[in-house]
């Protein structure tokens, strides 16, 4: 049974009657052919209604949806040759976040994923794709590997956050984040990060210095969860969908606000309806972004990452000279 | 749901405790015994009785740390933008306007460029009176600035942090500053230049897992708060019962977090000292 969001019921509904139909024709021998098409475009109209009003809310949900694909899936049907290497070295294998050697379009790269699982027993394993400190230093020694090799990085994004544990804090999640964010400015190589679900704030961030930081349509990415932000701001969980809105935290959003450098399009419906049509869409835009990096010499690249991250920030620069109007002042969008 | 349920207000009984009359007196949140206010700030806001160390403003913090009249600052005039148009029942615009009555600072950080003992160095401190001293675009890019700074002219770095983590009314715009204040330290790294990191109460989240934990040396106040996540979520989202005295500084040290816990009486001797043991990397 696929798990049915609210907003979807229209659309599965219109679905199941097709299906009725279909099976009444079938069994009686009558042809309804006709119904069936105007049934099926009446889903096209629906589909398109529901997904072209969004709110930012169900732009979340989606995101988290339990069939969305997981890096994994992309991962499985994009890249060939994928050898999967496992730990930090120091601790243990974090399940929360995969990676290894994979070919695409038949050359290497080192490809970097936060998994979350399907049911309980792989969630338990991989803790809801949660990484603790593990993750991040296993990532990082991937991406070093990766910056030996001479082979770009791909890192596919999908976490609800760092894990927040007794153990992540013993062992020093914060230093683990922060130590990536500033060896991925290190990199000599071409690094592409892709938020495919959820970007759940500094454990997202962690694996996500790229020279180009690309979105799913449906997918976002935020400082915090709406959940916390209402829970902190307004304390009211009822207010959940007007954090969401407030923390402009979706596909469009982000571009408009320069975090992300382009929204991959998913197939009407979300990717999780048709996981094949998300995983080309995916596939095509990494493809433009891995070829253009691919052109620029090392030292570009890790300038060009430098220069990217460098003008995020929206602030206004008052004149000393007791100027004190701070709200005519105009904001200076870096 | 019932996680986030208000509690049904009750009405407290008269409190038979002595009122003490605010602004002159207060009573340590260490050890109960009544302070005069001006005898805490003479003694760098620190219990006499029991050592609680109080917040510092920016003020203070950097008159404890350079020598007199060295300090001169820089980009005090970069101020915060509601670019989001946040809105949460009072806007964030309103929320600055008061931080910065309350605290008479423009925003979070104050950074500039000082001598201690002579000793050249850039400084940045946090005022946790100003919004929780979060990370906004302005707490970054004044980080960022002071970094790329002390690698152009050479200098030690030093940063006082405090901070409740990212500013939720910039959204992601606030997440991003953890990159970008990374990045400006992984250039001044590269170039050998020394960096030290003074955590004082409390240090988390955001700035936690971005410059305050990629110094050389990692200083810490007593009894401060420092971590990552805070102890609320991980109550909850572990059901774990938290060790005592879990993420306050002599906990980092144990774990190895933290290299020195430093009473605020020997801060300016200590600091003096490590710039005088990094003065070989600034040459």
């Amino acid at each position: 049974m696929p798990v049915i969001l609210e907003f979807e019921k229209s659309i599965y509904e219109l679905e199941e009657k097709i299906n009725q139909l279909r099976e009444f024709s079938r069994t009686n021998k009558v042809d309804m052919a006709q119904s069936v098409v105007e049934l099926e475009a009446r889903i096209e109209e629906t589909k398109k209604r529901v997904f072209s009003s969004l709110t930012p809310f169900q732009r979340v949900q989606l995101a988290r949806h339990p069939d969305r694909p997981f890096p994994r899936d992309y991962i499985n049907r994009l890249f060939t040759d994928f050898i999967e290497l496992h730990g930090d070295r120091r601790f243990s294998d974090d399940h929360a976040i995969i990676g290894g050697f994979a070919k695409f379009d038949g050359k290497p790269v080192m490809v970097i994923g936060s998994q979350k699982g399907r049911n309980l027993k792989e969630n338990v394993k991989c803790h809801f794709g949660c990484a603790n400190p593990e993750g991040y230093r296993k990532a990082l020694r991937l991406m070093k590997m990766a910056d030996k090799a001479g082979v770009p990085v791909v890192s596919l994004i999908d976490t609800p956050g760092a894990y927040p544990g007794i153990g992540g804090e013993e062992r020093h999640v914060a230093e683990a984040i922060a130590v990536n964010l500033l060896e991925m400015f290190n990199l000599r190589v071409p690094v592409v990060c892709i938020v495919t679900g959820e970007g759940g704030s500094g454990g997202a961030l962690g694996i996500g210095v790229g020279n180009r930081v690309m979105i799913m349509e449906n997918a976002y990415y935020s400082v915090i969860t709406p959940e916390g932000c209402a829970a902190i701001l307004w304390r009211d969980p009822a207010a959940t969908p007007q954090a969401a809105a407030s923390l402009r935290l979706t596909s469009s959003d982000l571009l408009k606000l320069k975090v992300v450098d382009g929204i991959i399009p998913e197939p009407l419906g979300g990717a999780h309806r048709d996981i094949e049509a998300a995983a080309k869409q995916l596939g095509e835009i990494l493809r433009q972004q891995i070829d253009e990096l691919s052109k620029l010499s090392p030292e570009k690249l890790r300038e060009q990452r430098y220069d990217r991250f460098r003008a995020i920030g929206v602030f206004s620069e008052e004149k000393p000279a007791g100027a004190k109007a701070a709200k005519s002042a105009k904001a200076k969008k870096k | 749901m019932t996680l986030f349920k208000k509690h049904e207000t009750t009405i407290a009984p008269p409190s038979t405790k002595k009122e003490i009359p605010a602004g002159l007196w207060l009573k340590c949140k260490g050890c109960d015994a009544v302070l005069y206010r001006t005898k805490l700030e003479e003694n760098l806001q620190v219990c006499p009785q029991c050592g609680h160390h109080y917040p510092m403003t920016a003020g203070e913090r950097i008159a404890l740390l350079t020598d007199a009249d060295s300090f001169k600052e820089i980009d005090a005039d970069l101020v915060s933008v509601d670019a989001l148009k946040f809105a949460d029942g009072k806007t964030y615009p309103e929320k600055l306007a008061s931080s910065r009555k309350k605290s008479g600072l423009k925003d979070a950080a104050v950074t500039g460029t000082a001598t201690l003992d002579n000793k050249a160095y850039a400084l940045g401190v946090m005022d946790f009176r100003f919004l929780g001293a979060s990370m906004g675009s302005v707490v970054g890019e004044k980080i960022t600035r002071l970094t790329e700074l002390a690698t152009a002219k050479k200098l030690p770095l030093v940063i006082v942090t405090a901070s409740g983590g990212a500013r939720m009314y910039e959204g992601m715009l606030s997440l991003m500053q953890m990159a970008k204040t990374s990045a400006a330290l992984a250039r001044h790294n590269e170039k050998g230049l020394p960096y030290i990191v003074i955590m004082t109460h409390p240090t988390t989240a955001g700035v936690m897992a971005s410059f305050a934990t990629l110094g050389d040396v990692h200083l810490a106040e007593p009894g401060a708060l420092i971590g990552f996540a805070g102890p609320r979520v991980i109550k909850q989202t572990t059901q774990a019962i938290l060790p005592p005295g879990f993420q306050t500084s002599e906990f980092c040290l144990e774990k190895g977090i933290v290299d020195r816990i430093i009473p605020r009486s020997d801060l300016r001797r200590e600091l003096s000292l490590f710039l005088d043991y990094f003065a070989g990397a600034v040459k």
